[in-house]
């Protein structure tokens, strides 16, 4: 039982980085019809600048929670402004083979810089160590990244319900032609949620950092499940993507546990049985012709 | 009208309007010249507010609407009466912007508005209620309601839509596609009067509501037409159509073939629909 509980936490600590980073592809996704694929490259790139922010300028990780989301929106917006944008008016496909491109070029530009070996970045002093409930001993910093995770899921759930540009944000995700038609500028609000939608990517990846081997090439797994939790929660659905997140982070660490030969078919397993039962995910709209 | 003729691609639909158009010009020589031209509305009844001039539009290849001219005054209810694949709904998003392959001027007010976007279109006083309806399911009834942005100060307050629509006041909280189809088409009504636009494109409003609902949207749009609000109503509803409108334009196969004050369809009515196919 102790070990199912220290399980559980492992998965909802991998939820927390998978729901993060979701949810930025599917603001993404939802405003400007993009699928990007680069995501997993940003996750990296975040857990990388974390890393290097440590090693060349000594600041730690709660700088690095604060500096590199700022970074990277700042990455997001000039991503959107220099390529992104030429290639929206045609088909998605453009996009995506773009973004495609982008990640082989930033993986390659890490492993140029930083080689092939993982990184060094230890576990926050403070948020190191175990903490002993009843007779279950937990990681702390799992605790944390797992509330955090919990806590920024919150605050932008928050911001899409309780503001206009969250109001803005829903009615253009919806349909974006009709939200124009409606004397909304949908185009102001493009860069910025692409911005923002990196930025969560960045931050997941900082959450990771800690815990995660620091390569290039981790985000080339990662972006392959995160497509998984888009589809099981539905895509474009903001809700679906942090609830699929935690539920495939569970799901991978339940497998990892108990059948590590299958731990990475269980979630397409899962994936497969989403689509039969609901083609367009847990919370997902049903397609109108 | 030959040279128009000449562009048909559809043969049969050319052959029926020549007929209609050769009766008609022997009924005038007949003597009963009195429909067409009292039948005709003039068109200097004041500035139009929406003024289309010689619109015509495509999908690829493929063109839906030829020279169409159409124009609606403040105050005014004008209809766009034509079988499914007239074009109706093409037209109205083209004045809206949405749809971009076009040639020919859109003006409002006098003013062209050349290739401005659907977002500043809507900001300058048109208010589009498609036929779906176009409520957002993520968004509350009020948040729908209060997604665009107010237009013009004769926008209506939200005391005032909730007072016309006291369904919506009290369904505020609902997700907005937990409407049923009469409600939402007033949802939808309701949100571009709170906006305060100025001319109306209706796209079918009545489709698929009940008499009495229907009959409600009617009651709503003599009021805005009151306040000097313009409506310009596609319908396929014709008794509907005949209560609101002021003057109808006939539209087949993507081209205006007859223009007519209410009277005149109404005199004319079943003749017209059976040369329309409808």
């Amino acid at each position: 039982m102790s070990e199912f509980i220290q399980y559980t936490l492992q998965g909802l600590a991998a939820g927390g980085f998978y729901a993060l980073s979701a949810l930025g592809l599917a603001v993404i996704f939802g405003v400007l019809g993009v699928v990007n694929f680069s995501h997993g490259a940003c996750y990296m790139l975040g857990a990388v600048i974390a890393a290097v922010l440590l090693a060349e300028l000594s600041l730690g990780f709660w700088v690095a929670l604060v500096v590199v989301p700022v970074v990277m929106f700042g990455f997001g917006v000039l991503m959107e402004r220099l390529l992104v944008q030429w290639l929206l008016a045609l088909d998605p496909l453009y996009n995506f083979l773009l973004t495609f491109g982008l990640t082989l070029i930033l993986v390659e530009a890490v492993k140029l810089r930083y080689g092939v070996s993982g990184l060094p970045y230890e576990i926050p002093a403070g948020l190191g160590g175990q903490v002993t409930v009843g007779s279950v001993n937990l990681s702390v910093y799992a605790i944390f990244a797992c509330v955090f995770s919990v806590v920024v899921c919150i605050a932008v759930g928050l911001l899409m319900t309780r503001t206009r540009i969250g109001m803005i944000v829903r009615a253009a995700t919806e349909d974006a032609g009709r939200t124009r038609a409606l004397g909304i500028n949908v185009g102001r609000w493009v860069t910025p949620v692409f911005g923002f939608g990196i930025a969560l990517a960045g931050l997941a990846g900082v959450l990771a950092a800690p815990t995660r081997a620091i390569t290039a090439e981790m985000g080339s797994n990662f972006i392959i499940i995160l497509f998984a939790v888009v589809v099981i929660g539905g895509l474009g659905s903001i809700l679906g993507a942090v609830v699929a997140g935690f539920l495939v982070g569970l799901v991978e660490a339940y497998g990892v546990a108990y059948a590590p030969a299958y731990a990475q078919i269980v979630i397409f397993v899962l994936m497969a049985a989403v689509i039969l039962v609901r083609p367009s995910g847990l919370f997902g709209r049903e397609e109108v012709a | 009208m030959s040279e128009r003729m000449s562009e048909r691609t559809d043969e049969q639909s050319a052959e029926r309007t020549a007929e209609w158009t050769a009766e008609r010009a022997s009924d005038a020589a007949g003597g009963q010249a009195a429909t067409a031209p009292s039948g005709q509305p003039a068109d200097d009844a004041g500035p139009a507010l929406l003024s289309v001039t010689d619109l015509s539009a495509w999908y690829g290849e493929a063109r839906v609407l030829t020279d169409v001219s159409v124009t609606v005054a403040p105050g005014e209810v004008a209809t766009l009466v034509g079988r499914n694949g007239a074009g109706k709904t093409t037209l109205l998003r083209s004045v809206m912007g949405l749809h971009k392959q076009v040639k020919g001027a859109v003006a409002l007010d006098g003013r062209d508005l050349g290739r401005r976007s659907p977002d500043a279109r809507a900001r300058a006083g048109i208010g589009w209620v498609p036929d779906d309806r176009g409520i957002y399911a993520s968004l509350s009834v009020e948040e729908n309601l209060l997604l665009p942005p107010v237009v013009h100060d004769s926008a209506w307050s939200m005391e005032k839509v909730y007072d016309h629509f006291p369904v919506l006041a009290e369904r505020r909280d609902f997700p907005g596609t937990k409407l049923s189809g009469g409600e939402q088409q007033m949802l939808a009504m309701a949100r571009v009067l709170r906006m305060g636009s100025r001319l109306l494109l209706l796209d079918e409003p009545s489709e698929g509501l009940a008499p009495v609902i229907v009959q409600r949207i009617g009651e709503i749009i003599r009021e805005i037409k009151a306040q000097g609000v313009g409506v310009l109503l596609v319908e396929q509803n014709v008794t509907f159509a005949r209560s609101v409108a002021d003057r109808h334009y006939l539209l087949a196969q993507g081209q205006v073939v007859e223009h007519l004050s209410n009277d005149a369809f109404a005199a004319r009515e079943s003749e017209l629909l059976t040369h329309l196919g409808m």
